[in-house]
């Protein structure tokens, strides 16, 4: 099937050097600027980390301020969820959703230009204000009243980087649901989307619902501050916790916008190298949906401890339990799929798998930090950081990673190096297993999170997380030479790279032609 | 038409619609507010009890039933002031009033005037904790150095929920001239 298409050559203009970057309005283009400054910030927001490790390398205060730590914590935080995760995952959207639907291009190209080119500014500002009076950000990525407050000259800083990430989101998740909605080709049935393009529209619609409600909870924060509103302030008639709710009320839909594309990702990966259709399609859709609901109505599971009646700790712990059924609906099925297939286990699938394994642990951790009473010894304890780094670092990081050993070849037209790609991921998987798996036994044993200094009897296990820590930063140095290793050159991709691969995505040449799809493919 | 015609009104009203979305949760933000301040001033969740005197009523105490009544008192950032209660912990009986005071006194050099916020633990307990006289009714104005007794005269209502044996009012003056400025 040949669906690569001749283009008029009026189309094939396109300005080179750096003015193609600025003005591209090309989805490949646009997702390659998203995925390389995904992976910028990556490094940035892992050096932060390193930081954080270096300091919890031994108790007392050896290398930084508790101030500075605490801005470390929080920046963080902030660089790798809306400057890592996000991007990467907007990134795949732009160069994987028109390819897979059988569309020419994104269906708002220009604003999809402008959704990505906000975000290099977003995140000058938040990073500049760790040079500014008063330090940077230091009372948490949740930015909860009244500590928020604090912050000095960084305060509207922060608060308009986090404006402009709201935005951007915004705008890229218009443009994933109009080109789904709008663009597929004939024949391409809503229900014979690839999971991808599934799990990616329901995110986009997590992203319309939650992210004005972020951008609204912190202008009343920035008026509070500045123009004499007592939205969260007591002495006013105001309520802190109020933030609390509004906060999380995003805040939790927000976690399933950092997975439910990874979601997507394994689906694809694991069929190809089991060589078998993904088992359950439908359910999977239905799984998705199913959790982006929930995702709605359990957002007090994060506030347990801040007060609530009996019948709203025992609502919300139960609402929080049933994400377990639709999750698990979807770790059966990839297990399912992955039984009696031909399974080869060339790096993505070896990234899918670990994201399988690793990924249930941080969800039964996640099953512990639901039980409502045992949540009031949990809460704020390294085994909450334990938990969520095991679903963001082992999931939602390692179905990137593996996104990108699977269509790297297609978007680059070069096999990656499988040797050094193995060796990423088994160094990764040692390592980041190190770092996070001894910091649920501090959180047990009652270790507070983000605070620089512990007691003596926590050294070892927090020794240990450290060298994990450096060992996985270290690793992650690997990755980007292979990433820009592939770029540069390497072994000629075939048009199926894989041999199981099976979609659209798969039937144009590698590298695809920079317009695909002018002529919309046929769907049988 | 042509089919790309077709294409782009498609794309017009998606684009619409999910504009209505956007616009329409950043304005339910903002709705939350007063949906947040009813749902708690009907359920009490957030402790916050009633800014206005309760009314006296004559209640036959319920003398079979004792509830451990526990004070706090605190003072906000940066205010200078000292503030405890006389009494750390009572035990009453619902329907019974009873008379505590607190102590404060302004370290600073010169006058300032402050509102003392309460809250009630568990928030639950927050409608059943009637005041029928408390120096959080209105500011509080302390000269320098001046230093004084203030009365808080309260009842725990008998309608106070069975499994609640333990409940703590706490107060935090803030300086009511920095919110002014």
């Amino acid at each position: 099937m040949s669906t690569a298409t001749t283009h008029d050559a009026h189309h094939e203009e396109h300005p080179s050097g750096l003015a193609r970057w600025i003005f591209t309005t090309n989805h490949k283009d646009i997702g390659t600027l998203y995925l390389l400054f995904a992976l910028l910030m990556f490094i940035v927001g892992g050096a932060m980390a390193m930081i954080i490790r270096a300091e919890l390398f031994e108790p007392g205060l050896q290398f930084v301020e508790p101030q500075f730590f605490n801005s470390m914590t929080t920046m963080h935080a902030l660089v790798m969820i809306f400057g890592a995760v996000m991007p990467a995952f907007v990134g795949l959207a732009n160069w994987l959703i028109p390819m897979m639907i059988g569309a020419p291009d994104m269906a708002l190209p220009r604003m999809n230009n402008w959704s990505f080119w906000i975000l290099p500014f977003a995140f000058a500002i938040l990073i500049s204000t760790l040079f500014m009076d008063g330090g940077a950000p230091a009372g948490g990525w949740t930015m909860y009243p009244p500590l928020v407050l604090q912050t000095g000259n960084a305060f509207p800083f922060l608060i308009f980087a986090v404006h402009l990430m709201g935005i951007s989101s915004i705008m890229g998740a218009i443009n994933v649901i109009v080109t789904i909605i709008n663009m597929r080709a004939p024949g391409m049935t809503m229900m014979k989307m690839p999971l991808f393009v599934w799990t990616w529209l329901i995110t986009a619609y997590l992203l319309i619902a939650t992210m004005p409600v972020l951008a609204g909870s912190v202008t009343m924060l920035l008026t509070d501050r500045f123009f004499d509103t007592s939205f969260f302030d007591a002495a006013g008639g105001g309520d802190p916790v109020m933030f609390q709710h509004i906060f999380w009320f995003f805040g939790h839909p927000e976690v399933y916008i950092l997975i439910l594309p990874a979601f997507g990702i394994v689906s694809q990966i694991i069929p190809t190298f089991a060589r078998k259709p993904l088992f359950g399609y439908s359910s999977m859709v239905y799984a998705t949906a199913s959790i982006a609901f929930l995702s709605f109505i359990v957002w007090a599971h994060h506030m347990f401890t801040v007060g609530m009646p009996l019948t709203g700790e025992l609502f919300f712990m139960y609402a929080t339990m049933l994400i377990a059924v639709p999750t698990g609906v979807k770790v059966f099925n990839w297990v399912s799929t992955m039984w009696k297939g031909s399974m080869t286990f060339e790096t993505p699938m070896l990234f899918a798998v670990g994201f399988v394994v690793m990924f249930t642990i941080g969800g039964f951790s996640g099953l512990m930090l639901a039980i409502a009473p045992v949540d009031f010894q949990y809460h704020d304890t390294y085994f909450v950081v334990a938990h969520f780094h095991y679903v963001l670092v082992t999931g939602a990081v390692f179905a990137i990673m593996g996104a990108t050993y699977y269509w790297l070849p297609k978007w680059t037209g070069h096999m990656y190096s499988e040797k050094l790609g193995k060796l990423h991921f088994w160094l990764s998987t040692i390592s980041v297993n190190v770092l996070f798996f001894p910091q649920h036994f501090l959180g047990l044993a009652g270790m507070p999170r983000r605070i620089p200094d512990y007691s003596p009897q926590f050294t070892e296990f927090n020794q240990l997380s450290s060298i994990g820590g450096f060992a996985f930063g270290l690793t992650q140095l690997l990755f980007v030479y292979i990433v820009i290793q592939t770029i540069r050159g390497g072994e000629k991709a075939s048009e199926q790279v894989w041999e199981g691969a099976h979609g659209l995505e798969w039937t144009l040449p590698s590298p695809p032609p920079y317009h695909s799809f002018s002529t919309a493919p046929e769907i049988k | 038409m042509t089919a790309g015609d077709e294409v782009n009104a498609g794309k017009r009203r998606t684009i619409r619609n999910l504009m209505f979305v956007v616009v329409g949760m950043f304005g339910f933000v903002f709705a939350l507010v007063p949906l947040y301040n009813v749902f708690c001033s009907i359920t009490g969740l957030n402790g916050k009890t009633s800014g206005e005197r309760a009314v006296i009523v004559d209640m036959e105490p319920d003398l079979s039933r004792t509830v451990n009544v526990a004070f706090v008192a605190s003072v906000n950032e940066s205010m200078p002031w000292e503030f405890r209660p006389d009494v750390v912990r009572m035990q009453v009986h619902p329907g019974k009033n009873y008379r505590t005071a607190f102590f404060a006194r302004n370290g600073a050099g010169q006058a300032m005037v402050g509102q003392a916020v309460p809250s009630v633990t568990p928030g639950l307990a927050a409608s059943h904790f009637r005041k029928t006289e408390c120096f959080c009714f209105t500011e509080q104005r302390f000269e320098a150095g001046e230093s004084r007794e203030m009365p808080l005269i309260f009842m725990i209502d008998k309608d106070l929920p069975e499994d609640i044996h333990e409940v703590t009012l706490a107060y935090t003056f803030f300086d009511k001239q920095k919110l002014l400025d």
